[in-house]
């Protein structure tokens, strides 16, 4: 059996492209939900990868990544939406470092970009601070739904035959002959002949059960604002001129149709830390202010959200064989979204296969494409009256911003989802402007009858994040 | 399915309701369409009283009026549809609905819209702490109590003083949970006076005026509240933090009103129409708080009423205005409703201050209206009726406000 820790965009894929080859994968992962860590709050850029140091192992892997998202976004059926980006000039100092990312550009191998001059940017941008002088476009940025690949990668696991564990946190491993013992929090055990650590911000936490010195990790928080899908601000991804420690605080659009405002960088000592701080939304504000004037915080704001970025003192991925097969992928920070997809194949295909010289054989059966329950509303309305033909439960819509059915909903807990916040990561119910306030009632109600919890059961995300606590009154 | 009629109403609360009721008294074949199971909007949820001591000249309940309603409604030919989403409407008339049964559609000659209002959510307010469960809108909180009879909190605080605030701090001290009190930013309370009375004083409910809410802490689920007085900039005043540990968050925080799916008439935020609730689409009338929030059931049927009967009037032809004054809002007005006037129909017009008076003179220019009030709050609506006027060549009106001494 092979083992992979954590159910991130990284482990995710990895166990993906295992898996297409050998049938005996397990994810184990420690949360009762998958892509809830990193992968859930970040800015969900496929990047360019012109702008990584030349030489560095992400850039090695983030232009090979983005490429390969076609073949990700067509066989796991998941959005990906080539929108572009503009690294903006605001002042003549910005103008050298749109300089300096040409020339990291051509180092990385990144033929798809262009210098545009302040016309054909306004143009394309009509919202931009108008001071803006020039930008460097790459057609190729986009963006996606992070949690969409984990879910859609999980599940072309789980037909091909491999498993995804959840609420299994890795605790313990014991050497045994040439194979693993792994020990989870809930008490039960596995024999792995072959384990991937990618347990992202605790990666180096898991390498140290293994026996494991890799470089140490430390959080990094980036806050966000969401804002509606009211106005229209941008059409393509529009960042700052980059500092030395970040792409720095951005605008975009967000695949289903809002805009998203940030992130900040700010070092801090808990892993679990997921806080907003006023501080923080203050930086969010003044910075996409500069690039984008209209932006509005007073009306427009749906939410806020913070991210930890797993860093290193090497500012780089850590990729390579331990002590024994295992392999630990680490050190994923910004641009991994974006990498994942590569770094699974450098996984797979060298150091499983070269280095640690396992040989491994295609499947035959090996199924490669994945359906996607569709957003109904997104159909044709000839198809969908079929399907509600079928099914009448795809004619009640349950969230009216979103306009997700019930047919979807129960569609996602038959698939795991057991928490609000599972329901709203698979179906984007409740995700909408008005936050819940119309559907939420209805899922929790929808959940416990389809799943027997009763409503007290029924969390919206980790243990201890209950929604009801008894009934008012026995009846 | 295809259907036909002369008006749809889009929404069955208390504006829909109404509308359906006038446009069909007024002649006309009517279809209502509301996306719930039944019809009432938010009155099903409110099962306090206090509605239709205007429009029924009883004190009722939220359900209450609406059976009244519905009894009324069961009386005429009008055709209600259920669970039924309307997922478009187009300018040639034509709306899309899906309900269980498929997607269908209806042509039509005139509209009214009466989608009601939704609720701002606390997370657009981008106060900053931990993501966490226990932070409710007033109508979750409500639905859970008071529909689903499930209990979100052992103890809350509640932000926002608004009725609607109000009453829910009532009701969950009177379902056990403990209410720590209520934070209100301005320095007076948003609702009724009769409410604070009767909701807060009366229960030793705590009211915290010129006070926001910083941060909310909690692992997992919510247990810490920040909150700090404000100056009159509403700016946080340093050192004057409290902490309320609580693991309920009840918010109530105002209304946003709903104008999904039509997108091509003007909006502000809500529908911007005329005293006969008509659009700056001709044949799309709107009513209730898809045009402005109203404190009041009673007003919001009245205004749908309006909307059924001139929507019904304008889809056999008979109603026609020739001339919309426009009601321009002149100082310390703060919302006025409607924004147009055609001169020939009698108007009631509505109209929020934008601060506190202690004694306000409301003018309405160069029609010579004058209305004294006592004690103008921006959370209390004033209502001015105006007769039809003959002067032709009005283009615009003026309504303000002033302090009298
Ligand atoms: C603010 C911010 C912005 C970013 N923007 C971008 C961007 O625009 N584009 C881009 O390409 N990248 C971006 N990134 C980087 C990207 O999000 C990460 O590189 C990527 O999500 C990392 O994925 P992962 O699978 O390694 O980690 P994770 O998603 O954290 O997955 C690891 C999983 O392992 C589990 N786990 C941990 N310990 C254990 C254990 N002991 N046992 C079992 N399971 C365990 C965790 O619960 C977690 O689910 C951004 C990151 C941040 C924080
Ligand atoms: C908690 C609370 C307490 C209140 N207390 C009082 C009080 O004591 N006294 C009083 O007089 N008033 C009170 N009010 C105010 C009053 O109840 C409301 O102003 C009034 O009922 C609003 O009516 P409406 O028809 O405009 O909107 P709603 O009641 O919101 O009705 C709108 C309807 O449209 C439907 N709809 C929307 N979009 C679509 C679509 N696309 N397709 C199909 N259907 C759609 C909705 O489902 C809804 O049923 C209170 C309000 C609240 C929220």
């Amino acid at each position: 059996m092979i083992a992979v820790i954590g159910a991130g965009i990284v482990g995710s894929l990895i166990a993906r492209e295992i898996n297409k080859y050998i049938e005996d994968v397990y994810i184990f992962e420690a949360k009762n939900r998958i892509a809830a860590g990193v992968t859930k709050g970040n800015s969900a850029i496929i990047h360019g990868g012109y702008d990584d140091e030349p030489g560095s192992v992400r850039a090695e892997f983030c232009y090979r990544g983005n490429k390969l998202y076609d073949e990700i976004s067509q066989e796991l059926s998941v959005e990906v939406k080539r929108v572009g980006s503009h690294v903006v000039a605001l002042n003549e100092d910005d103008l050298k470092v749109i300089d300096e990312l040409e020339k990291k550009a051509i180092q990385n191998g990144v033929k798809e970009y262009e210098i545009l001059d302040k016309a054909e940017l306004l143009e394309m941008e009509p919202n931009l601070n108008k001071s803006a002088l020039r930008s460097l476009y790459c057609p190729i940025a986009a963006i996606t739904e992070p949690w969409e690949a984990v879910i859609q990668a999980a599940k072309s696991v789980e037909i091909n035959g491999g498993k995804v564990l959840k609420n299994k946190k890795l605790v313990e491993v014991k050497k045994k002959d040439n194979k693993f013992e792994l020990f989870f929090e809930d008490g039960s055990s596995y024999i792995a002949d072959l384990v991937i650590n990618a347990a992202g911000l605790y990666a180096d936490e898991v390498a140290k059960l293994f026996g494991d010195e890799i470089p140490y990790i430390f959080p990094r928080k980036g806050e966000y604002i969401l804002l509606g899908k009211d106005v229209k601000y941008v059409n393509s991804v529009i960042f700052p001129t980059p500092s030395k420690i970040t792409k720095g605080c951005l605008v975009m659009p967000t695949v289903d149709g809002g805009y998203l405002a940030g992130p900040t960088a700010q070092n801090i000592k808990s892993k679990q830390d997921l806080s907003t701080t006023q501080e923080g939304l203050l930086e969010v504000k003044e910075k996409s202010l500069r690039l984008v004037p209209t932006l509005d915080f007073s009306r427009n704001v749906v939410k806020t959200f913070a991210g930890l970025r797993p860093e290193t003192k090497e500012k780089d991925f850590y990729i390579d064989v331990g002590g024994g097969n295992v392999i630990h992928v680490s050190g994923i920070r910004s641009p991994g979204l974006t990498a994942a997809p590569a770094i699974a194949k450098y996984v797979v295909e060298y150091l499983i296969q070269e280095k640690l010289h396992i040989n491994l054989e295609k499947r035959k059966n090996y199924i490669n494409h994945i359906e996607k329950v569709p957003h109904l509303v997104e159909e044709d309305y000839e198809h969908w009256k079929r399907v509600i033909q079928e099914d009448p439960d795809a004619g009640e819509m349950i969230c009216y911003c979103n306009k997700i059915t019930k047919k979807e909903i129960k569609e996602a807990i038959k698939n795991g989802a057991r928490t609000l916040d599972d329901v709203k990561f698979a179906t984007r119910a409740s995700f909408g402007e008005c936050q819940g306030s119309f559907c939420i009632p209805k899922i929790l109600k929808i959940i416990s009858e389809e799943t027997g919890l009763r409503p007290e059961e029924v969390l919206q995300n980790e243990k201890g994040s209950w929604i009801i606590n008894s009934e008012v009154r026995a009846i | 399915m295809k259907y036909e009629t002369d008006v749809v109403v889009l929404g069955g609360g208390g504006g829909g309701m109404a509308a359906a009721k006038a446009a069909d008294k007024n002649g006309a074949n009517v279809i209502l369409i509301e996306r719930e199971e039944e019809n009432g909007g938010v009155l099903n949820q409110c099962i306090h009283n206090g509605f239709g001591i205007h429009y029924y000249r009883k004190d009722l309940t939220g359900p209450e009026f609406k059976e009244t309603l519905q009894e009324e409604l069961a009386n005429t030919n009008i055709k209600i549809l259920n669970s039924a989403f309307v997922l478009n409407v187009n300018k040639d008339k034509q709306l899309t609905f899906v309900n269980h049964k498929g997607i269908h559609e209806i042509k039509t000659k005139a509209l009214v819209m009466a989608t009601g209002a939704r609720e701002r959510h606390f997370n657009s307010l981008a106060v900053p702490g931990d993501r966490v469960a226990g932070i409710f809108t007033a109508g979750v909180a409500q639905k859970y109590i008071n529909l689903q009879n499930l209990k979100p909190a052992n103890s809350a605080l509640i932000v926002g003083s608004g009725d609607i605030g109000l009453i829910m701090a009532r009701r969950l001290h009177l379902e056990g949970i403990e209410v720590k009190g209520v934070v209100e930013i301005l320095p007076y309370p948003g609702g009724l006076e009769r409410n604070v009375q009767q909701c807060l004083r009366d229960y030793n409910i705590p009211l915290y005026l010129s006070h926001t809410v910083t941060r909310v802490e909690g692992n997992k689920r919510l247990s810490k509240v920040y909150v700090s007085q404000v100056d009159e900039n509403r700016q946080v005043i340093p050192n004057t933090e409290k902490v309320f540990n609580v693991d309920a968050l009840i918010t109530s925080v105002g209304l946003i009103p709903l104008t999904d799916p039509v997108k091509f008439v003007e909006t502000g935020p809500g529908f911007i129409t005329s005293n006969t609730n008509q659009t700056s689409e001709d044949w799309i009338f709107a009513a209730g708080n898809c045009t402005v929030v109203f404190d009041l059931v009673d007003y919001v049927s009245r205004e749908g009423e309006k909307a059924g009967k001139y929507a019904a009037l304008y889809s056999q032809n008979q109603y026609f205005p020739e001339q919309k004054v426009k009601v321009k809002k002149g100082k310390n007005i703060n919302i006025l409703h409607p924004m147009y006037i055609d001169p020939n129909e009698r108007t009631k017009l509505y109209l929020r201050v934008s601060k506190t008076f202690k004694r306000v003179e409301v003018t309405v220019e160069p029609l010579g209206i004058k209305m004294i009030e006592e004690e103008a709050r921006p959370s209390e609506m004033i209502e001015i009726s105006i007769k039809p006027f003959k002067d032709k060549n009005l283009k615009e009106i003026e309504v303000s406000a002033r302090e009298l001494g």
